[in-house]
């Protein structure tokens, strides 16, 4: 074991007898993101490295402090990517970090979010224990699937010392369109479109203007930009218009207004509930300010669920920052943090108040 | 488990007539089967080297039967085994003898299917193939297709986490499962997941997927439809060695193609499939390649042309693509009556399920055929080459004294170089009552009583499947010490 994870554990030890809280920071760029840290920080940035890589297996190991930026470079050299793009949310953004918050880009409508891209984990629970669970190959069904419950757990279950993701070639070609079209017009194309072997790589609507991106083989983009028609972007526009997507530095993203998350059916209608950004092919919907209770309602009566993404403390505080769980699934909820974290040492709050 | 009979550790002491009787309150006269002539039929599943009787045999009509059973079974404490089509492999439908099977076989109505939306909601007991034949009028269709797929069902395949000769691009039933209803033990209703593309809170959908049974019945399901590609065409590589086969998809990968279907089989399990199927394979070859691309045609006859460039330097000697869906189908039918077709060579086989960094294929081909050689025992290799999935069919003849135990211990070693080399015991079968103590090479006694510690909290009273997928601590103990015993001679070191 590294004389850091030996530290760590030695940590985690000593907080579980105390009863003290330890709130894991990769690089902080997701502090923004759930609910307040509580404790003494767990700074894990230093536990860095990629630990093995196979272009020709497809996977790839990090310890849980490599840089995301790294990630993304040293894949694109050998000209692959992690197809969910997951957002950075600033240069400092760790592996364990994009894991531990569980936030998928773009892309996600197609090809799916960090949990299907997660072959293993190596995680030190709250018994101070080193774990491994699933393993560096695509199919391993042996034991519970840890490895993807680690994907958005915002580390209450434990820290992450390192994962394998799968990855994927890079798109040989993309293209983006514009089309003009009102919200619900959007979306009803946008679910058509899904129906057909399109190659739509990503989808994003607002203010009446409809951007989609082609991604794939040439010839089958090429095939699409015939069919779908609309305006095609120039490449370098296109670029910068998804990284503002992916990052939420689009205009709409702006400002002090509470943004709110809603995922949704992509086939529920307009939710007329305030300014709009629709991403996912309409699975995806962001919104901003508006009355809280309202939203999680409105959320909840569509078949899914709103989180409170970026407000003030106090706002996260009085409405919480995820959906409320059924009585059931709480319960469950309750018994798998036990199970991990017996003495609640690991990011209490961070998801739910009582977590 | 006791090695030999498949019994499990683990014994409840119910009182059947008790059992019997709240049941019958509950279940129409013919949903609950009391006989052994009747529940003969389900003394085993795909693994039929193990046979058990259970106390009852449950078939349940709707989702509040199935309800009322558990609640019932849970203040009896009698041990739930749920079974769908029980073409499992690993044994995770085997019978309790303590306890009662529960059949989804009657939920088999598929709620809704919304094209739009490219959604369907389906029972639990709802064939694989039956979700793609409602939705092939829509030009859509359900990715993930076992080669079981005519039989098995839904249920059973968020349950093992199935995958099929398409997953490398389109995934396995993880990654094509949108929500999951399920009933805990005490009969309480919960959503996994949900109609958007994910939940609030944990992300407990991926749990119940491969969980064997083991944390929640699953009562409804709904699942991702997929838009069926215009075009598919597949590759037919023949090879003299099988490391250059193994090269081939390294190669294909390394190119930057993630084909539709990337499958390989050996000369034993070609010569078990041609003479059955007539699919049209080369008799000569040590291996042999299926490597298909779909989409518009443009991209098809793109990625066909880079596919057989790679193949073709890779030194195949012989490489067909098929001219039209017919000839297609023909080509796969071979490698989906795999397991049919050895078989009939052979009373009973065992089938294998590791998964290795694709790396150590031929390795592991090398290691196989010494061990075929140790043990005396015949064996057939089909690989779902893309993923590194390997199924060493392992021939042998239950009549034989011995033969069961011999062939067991083949497999063991195979899982065990598996894990050697970096792999798993298991890709898509399951662990179930087969692969239990083997747990053990794969997992520390830790991370197994993290295993237990998650499991309590589904299913705190531990009816569900016990003695399936973890083994019990003093299992383990005992397990990590005969290895440890054994280790001078331990087989795949070779
Ligand atoms: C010829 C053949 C080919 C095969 N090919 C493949 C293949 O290509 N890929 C692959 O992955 N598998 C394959 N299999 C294995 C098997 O078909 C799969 O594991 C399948 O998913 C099992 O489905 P089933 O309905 O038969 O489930 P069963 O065998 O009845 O049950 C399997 C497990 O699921 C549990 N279960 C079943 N229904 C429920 C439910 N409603 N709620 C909770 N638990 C439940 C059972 O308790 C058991 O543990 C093959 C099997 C055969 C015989």
């Amino acid at each position: 074991m590294s004389t850091l994870v030996e530290e760590w554990s030695e940590q985690v030890r000593a907080a579980a007898r105390s009863g003290a809280h330890l709130a894991i920071r990769g690089g902080g760029s997701k502090r923004f993101y759930g609910g307040e840290e509580r404790g003494e920080v767990l700074a894990v940035g230093g536990y860095q490295g990629i630990v093995a890589y196979e272009p020709t297996e497809l996977v790839v190991t990090a310890r849980a402090g490599t840089l995301l930026a790294e990630l993304n470079q040293v894949l694109a050299e050998r000209g692959q990517w992690l197809a969910f793009e997951p957002p950075a949310c600033g240069p400092t953004a760790t592996v364990g970090g994009m894991l531990a918050s569980g936030l998928s880009g773009p892309r996600r409508q197609t090809s799916g979010a960090v949990r299907d891209f997660v072959l293993g984990v190596r995680i030190l629970n709250g018994l101070a224990e080193v774990l491994s669970f699933g393993g560096q190959v695509m199919k391993n069904v042996a034991g519970y699937d840890v490895s993807r419950l680690m994907a958005g757990s915002l580390g209450t279950l434990g820290l992450v010392l390192e994962v394998s993701f799968k990855v994927l070639p890079l798109p040989v070609a993309e293209k983006s369109l514009r089309f003009s079209l009102g919200e619900a017009a959007a979306l009803e194309k946008l679910n058509q479109w899904a129906g057909r072997p399109l190659p739509i790589s990503a989808s994003a609507w607002h203010d009446d203007v409809l951007t989609l991106r082609l991604s794939g083989a040439a010839a089958a983009v090429t095939a699409a930009g015939r069919t779908l028609g609309g305006e095609a972007l120039d490449d370098s526009a296109a670029l910068a218009f998804w990284q503002a997507v992916r990052e939420q530095q689009h205009a709409f993203f702006a400002g002090e207004a509470p943004l709110w998350r809603l995922s949704l059916p992509s086939l529920a209608p307009c939710q007329k509930l305030g300014p709009t950004f629709i991403e996912w092919g309409g699975a995806q919907r962001w919104l901003r300010g508006g009355d809280p209770q309202e939203i999680r309602r409105a959320a909840e009566m569509a078949g899914g669920h709103a989180t409170l993404f970026r407000a003030d403390a106090a706002l996260k505080a009085a409405v919480g920052v995820f959906q409320p769980l059924s009585a059931p699934l709480a319960r469950i909820h309750r018994q798998l943090k036990l199970a991990f974290d017996p003495s609640g040492v690991f990011n209490p709050g961070r998801m739910y108040p009582d977590l | 488990m006791s090695s030999a009979t498949g019994l499990p550790d683990q014994r409840f002491t119910v009182d059947r007539a008790v059992l019997i009787s709240r049941l019958r309150a509950v279940l129409p006269a013919h949903a609950l089967l009391a006989d052994e002539e009747e529940m003969r039929p389900y003394d085993c599943d795909g693994l039929t080297a193990y046979r058990h009787l259970p106390l009852l045999v449950a078939l349940p009509e709707d989702e509040a039967q199935t309800q009322a059973v558990l609640r019932i079974c849970h203040a009896l404490h009698a041990p739930v085994v749920a079974r769908g089509a029980a073409t499992g492999l690993s044994g995770g439908a085997t019978p309790h003898p303590d306890g009662v099977v529960v059949s989804l076989a009657k939920l088999k109505k598929i709620v809704k299917l919304d094209p739009l939306a490219r959604t369907a909601v389906v029972q639990p007991g709802v064939r694989n193939l039956a979700v793609s034949e409602a939705a092939a009028p829509y030009g859509l269709y359900y990715a993930p297709d076992p080669s079981s797929q005519i039989a098995c069902t839904i249920g059973g395949n968020v349950a093992e986490n199935a995958g099929g000769v398409h997953c490398l691009k389109y995934g396995l039933t993880v990654h094509n499962v949108l929500r999951v209803r399920g009933l805990t033990i005490e009969g309480d209703v919960v959503e996994f997941g949900s109609a958007a593309l994910d939940a609030a809170g944990y992300d407990l959908l991926a749990l119940i997927n491969g969980s064997e049974g083991l944390l929640a019945m699953i009562s409804e399901i709904t699942v991702r439809l997929t838009p069926k590609p215009e075009l598919a065409q597949v590759v037919i590589a023949s090879f003299a060695d099988v490391r250059k086969a193994g090269d081939a998809v390294a190669s294909i990968i390394g190119a930057g193609i993630i084909p539709a279907g990337l499958e390989m089989m050996d000369k034993k399990a070609i010569h078990a499939v041609e003479p059955y199927v007539n699919a049209g394979y080369d008799m000569n070859a040590e291996a042999i390649l299926l490597c298909e691309s779909d989409g518009t045609p443009e991209e098809v006859a793109e990625e066909i042309g880079r596919m057989t460039a790679v193949i073709e330097k890779s030194g195949a000697s012989m490489i067909r693509v098929s001219q039209n869906e017919a000839e297609r189908l023909k080509f796969w039918a071979g490698r989906k009556a795999a397991f049919p077709a050895v078989g009939r060579m052979t009373p009973d086989y065992l089938c294998m399920d590791g998964t290795i960094p694709r790396k150590h294929l031929a390795e592991m081909l090398e290691a196989i055929g010494h061990l075929s050689e140790k043990y005396g025992l015949r064996c057939a290799n089909v690989f779902h080459a893309g993923d590194g999935n390997l199924h060493p069919l392992i021939m042998y003849d239950a009549n034989q004294p011995g033969e069961l135990e011999r062939a067991a211990a083949f497999g063991a070693d195979i899982l065990e170089l598996s894990v050697r080399f970096g792999g798993t015991i298991t890709g898509e079968h399951g662990v179930g009552l087969e692969k239990v103590m083997l747990m053990a090479e794969q997992f520390s006694t830790a991370e197994i009583a993290a295993f237990h510690r998650l499991k309590a909290a589904f299913d705190e009273a531990g009816l569900l499947n016990p003695g399936k997928g973890i083994p019990t601590l003093a299992r383990c103990r005992e397990y990590t010490q005969a290895r440890a015993g054994n280790a001078a001679g331990a087989p795949g070191q070779a």
